[in-house]
């Protein structure tokens, strides 16, 4: 049988695309800030907190780890309004996102953390700094540079991962080509489209995470 | 108007587990059959091959496992073919697995010596010998705990085939969730059967990553 494919029908709706692409960036820039601050908060704590804070932050993370995001967006969505949180899809999405990168956060940071050399902060305190001055200025750097790439790469998983957000009708990219393919039936030639933006943009995020890390987050 | 009670409705999600669990082997099997063979084929130093399995990567690891899904789901179709959410579902999945595996073992494969291929080389093994007697044997050691923590991720990434149809657990809990209107019970049991599967296959692959290094500390 021949197949006959028609992008043509899709791509004139490209506004919608790019805006769709435009809401999976912004979801994945606000839970990428929110996910990395919990990471580095979870990640202290793992490392030098009281135990019932270590075995809470150690709960919460293996527990985010081991269930699908899916479920973490549809518990969030559909069954916290039943607690009395009524979220909108929006808030839902980022709220889970912040969830879940913050848990795989947390694990890449600590592994930052412990692989500090002792000397360092014997050295630093020996100088008087605080501990929280001992963290944030001797630790958290150079450990933020050793495991960049794992934390860019589990940003970028977040962000594909993000795709899942369209099923509670946040308007992101998958919901963009779903949004196309029921005005004109063209299914595969959207999906494969969007299919292809979401290629790029992890490609354009991890090239401008890659620049931005060393001149913004720790430093050469 | 029909009473669930708590056992009714984790009965029901353990029933729709076993195609959870179904769904992962028939991946993670179909998935490491296929990686060998791209992994084989990359080892065998064939420029246009290799650049080719390095795209079919890139692709796989660079797009949501959603659009996969609904790729292939509507993609069959396109072939005329009938497709069902169980053959899009298995076929996505075992694409997408074999993707991030044949990455892996590579990666397993690199941490061989060089000198080992040389040193069979030079005893005048081919290149298949060198592979299955020599390579191979030494970079399964280390390809054991990662490929493990792989199939966390195979099983959860089966949750995403609810969205094409596939009833499995997440699909199953969703469909409870709107006859039992309690959603936030329903996705707590859910999530908590996915992290009983979930949590002994990564307490596993931890115990062997730490076995594995247990000469370099």
């Amino acid at each position: 049988m021949r197949v006959a494919l028609d992008f043509w029908p899709v791509l004139i709706q490209w506004p919608l695309l790019l805006e769709g692409a435009a809401w999976t960036l912004g979801l994945t820039a606000v839970a990428t800030l929110l996910g990395s601050a919990i990471g580095i908060a979870c990640a202290w704590t793992r490392a030098n907190g009281p135990w019932p804070l270590r075995a809470a932050a150690g709960v919460y993370v293996e527990l985010i780890r081991n269930t699908p995001f899916i479920v973490q967006l549809f518990f969030v969505f559909f069954g916290l309004p039943a607690a009395g949180i009524k979220l909108t899809p929006l808030t839902a999405s980022i709220l889970a996102m912040t969830i879940n990168l913050g848990a795989y956060a947390t694990e890449i940071i600590r592994a930052g953390i412990i692989s500090t050399p002792r000397g360092q902060i014997e050295a630093a305190e020996s100088l008087a700094l605080s501990r929280l001055q001992v963290f944030t200025h001797i630790v958290l750097p150079p450990a933020l540079k050793r495991v960049w790439p794992a934390l860019v790469s589990q940003i970028i998983i977040v962000m594909l991962g993000s795709a899942v957000c369209g099923q509670i009708s946040m308007e992101e990219l998958s919901h963009a080509a779903n949004l196309i393919q029921s005005r004109n039936f063209r299914a595969f030639e959207a999906y494969i489209l969007a299919t292809l933006v979401y290629l790029v943009l992890a490609v354009l995020v991890r090239r401008l995470l890659y620049w931005a890390g060393p001149r913004f987050v720790f430093g050469r | 108007m029909v009473d669930f009670t708590l056992w009714d409705i984790l009965r029901n999600l353990l029933l729709a587990a076993r195609w959870t669990i179904v769904l992962s082997l028939v991946a993670f099997v179909g998935g490491g059959a296929v990686g060998l063979v791209l992994l084989v084929v990359r080892l065998g130093r064939n420029r246009i091959a290799e650049s080719l399995i390095a795209g079919y990567v890139q692709v796989f690891q660079g797009t949501p496992l959603l659009m996969q899904l609904f790729l292939l789901y509507f993609g069959i179709a396109l072939f005329g073919i009938d497709t069902s959410p169980w053959v899009a579902a298995c076929l996505a999945l075992t694409l997408y697995t074999s993707a991030y595996l044949t990455e892996i073992w590579r990666g397993c494969v690199d941490a061989v010596p060089r000198g080992q291929w040389e040193a069979s080389a030079s005893l005048a093994l081919s290149f298949g010998q060198q592979l299955s007697h020599v390579v191979l044997p030494q970079a399964l050691k280390i390809a054991v705990p990662p490929t493990v923590g792989f199939l966390v991720q195979v099983v959860k990434g089966t949750a995403l085939a609810s969205v094409i149809g596939f009833v499995e657990l997440t699909k199953a809990g969703g469909m409870i969730a709107n006859v039992t209107y309690e959603p936030l019970l329903v996705y707590g049991c859910v999530a908590l059967i996915y992290f009983t599967i979930c949590f002994p296959i990564s307490l596993y692959a931890g115990v062997l990553e730490r076995k594995l290094h247990v000469g370099q500390r």
